[in-house]
């Protein structure tokens, strides 16, 4: 019988996967001078059904149940491994394709073969049925949860939805001055506006405006929120914060111009190039804010196809 | 050119990420995240040298859509930082090399920065 292995998407793995993703690389090995009385008890211990037999870091053979049954049937005396294990032993190298070791399993009808290097032949680990299986199992679940994300698209809600216009309002809590979780929203706005199938020009410009907002509003404030309405032709996000507010909101946007605390600025942050760095990204800013009550910036970004530019607006 | 000879250039280490075989069109050399904002341009991937080794940092390169980052003089980050790398797919390296050596190292084999690609294209 031919061994052919009929399922396509197998196929397809098994040409894709190679014997070293699948082996075992836990080296279980005896050597040729090993009493056969010590086999069953390394069988037995490691739940396998042969063991590499190994001279000099170089496999001279394989011994496994068979063999220790044939020994023991014989009831002959205490021998050297060396005597009894298999001498041709067929073995397949860490670079082969995982087909080559499916045929050669059921070619043969054994249920392990070594794995070798190429470069020196060295013993590499050893490959099963368990092993194989397992392999494949894993690999079928990575590829059908990238083929889920990958279907997994949103940007028909808004053809699904019947009505006039179409909104969609996403809104992030923000808390002041947790500098380990700032960009968070930022974050998983990105992944959103993605989801929603947004060019991603349009989506690195809206999350950058956002981020540095965010950015301002953990420096300056104890909490704030973020609220992003996503309609078919633009995006509007609002940054609102109950912080102490900016007295004068066009120094401010001055390159540069800065109030914010040391230890921000050795972060990296703070230099004065936030609101600017917003005004850059987005089609519309506006900032208003009340001393003592807090700030609220709201910013537009135009999402038409042909309002998508890839130059960040001015020189940078 | 590909990371991994940036790494040999660098002489760097890998501290997170498992393949190389990015390309690497420009550099952005840059301890200012505001600056890293605004002068990446997204659809070319580039690489940022800083000596910032905090959370902050991975997440400036996650929002730029920057691939790779190289930490200077040996620093490296802890935990929290590695971790936001490892679930955004962000290679982490560190060089011995200081911002301006290994600037010097990466432009003298002819890598541009931001606004000279801009130029160049």
């Amino acid at each position: 019988m031919t061994p052919y292995v009929k399922a396509p998407k197998i196929r397809e793995l098994g040409y894709e996967l190679k014997v070293r993703d699948v082996m075992d690389r836990n080296l279980i090995t005896v050597q040729p001078e090993t009493p056969m009385s010590k086999v069953r008890g390394v069988l037995r211990l490691n739940r396998i059904s042969g063991i590499p037999v190994i001279d000099k870091g170089k496999l001279v053979g394989v011994i496994c149940v068979e063999d220790l049954v044939n020994w023991l049937m014989a009831r002959a005396d205490n021998c050297s491994v060396e005597e009894k294990m298999s001498k041709n032993v067929v073995t397949l190298y860490t670079d082969e394709p995982l087909i080559h070791a499916i045929n050669k399993l059921e070619q043969y009808g054994f249920f392990h073969f070594p794995v070798l290097e190429r470069e020196n032949r060295e013993l590499a680990g050893t490959i099963t049925r368990e092993g194989i299986i397992r392999g494949l199992l894993k690999k079928l679940e990575i590829d059908y949860r990238e083929e889920e994300i990958r279907h997994y698209r949103a940007s028909h809600v808004f053809e699904d939805m019947i009505a006039d216009k179409t909104s969609l309002i996403f809104q992030y809590y923000v808390v002041g001055q947790d500098f380990n979780r700032a960009g968070e929203s930022a974050s998983a706005l990105k992944k959103t506006l993605k989801r929603l199938g947004t060019h991603p020009e349009i989506v690195r410009r809206a999350a950058i405006a956002v981020y540095e907002a965010e950015m301002n509003l953990v420096i300056f404030a104890r909490s704030g929120e973020i609220i992003v309405k996503v309609d078919p032709n633009q995006i509007r996000i609002e940054v609102e914060d109950s912080g102490p507010g900016i007295p004068d909101i066009e120094k401010a946007m001055q390159p540069g111009y800065s109030t914010a605390p040391d230890w921000v600025r050795e972060l990296g942050f703070g230099a004065g190039m936030g609101l600017n760095n917003i005004k850059k990204c987005v089609d519309e800013m506006n900032v208003t804010s009340t001393i003592g009550k807090g700030t609220r910036v709201e910013m537009y970004v135009a999402t038409k196809k042909e309002s998508v530019s890839y130059e960040v607006k001015g020189t940078g | 050119m590909k990371l991994g000879k940036i790494k040999e250039i660098l002489e760097a280490k890998v501290i997170v990420g498992a393949s190389l075989e990015r390309e690497i069109r420009m550099i952005c050399a840059c301890d200012l995240m505001s600056d890293v904002l605004s002068c990446v341009q997204s659809r070319f991937s580039s690489l940022l040298l800083t000596n910032l080794i905090h959370p902050q940092t991975v997440r400036t390169a996650e929002i730029a859509e920057i691939p790779a980052i190289c930490f200077m003089r040996g620093k490296e980050p802890q935990d929290l930082t590695m971790d936001l790398a490892k679930k955004n797919g962000i290679v982490l390296l560190s060089t011995s090399f200081s911002l301006y050596e290994a600037s010097g190292r990466l432009y003298k084999e002819g890598l541009p920065g931001c606004s000279e690609y801009r130029e160049a294209k």
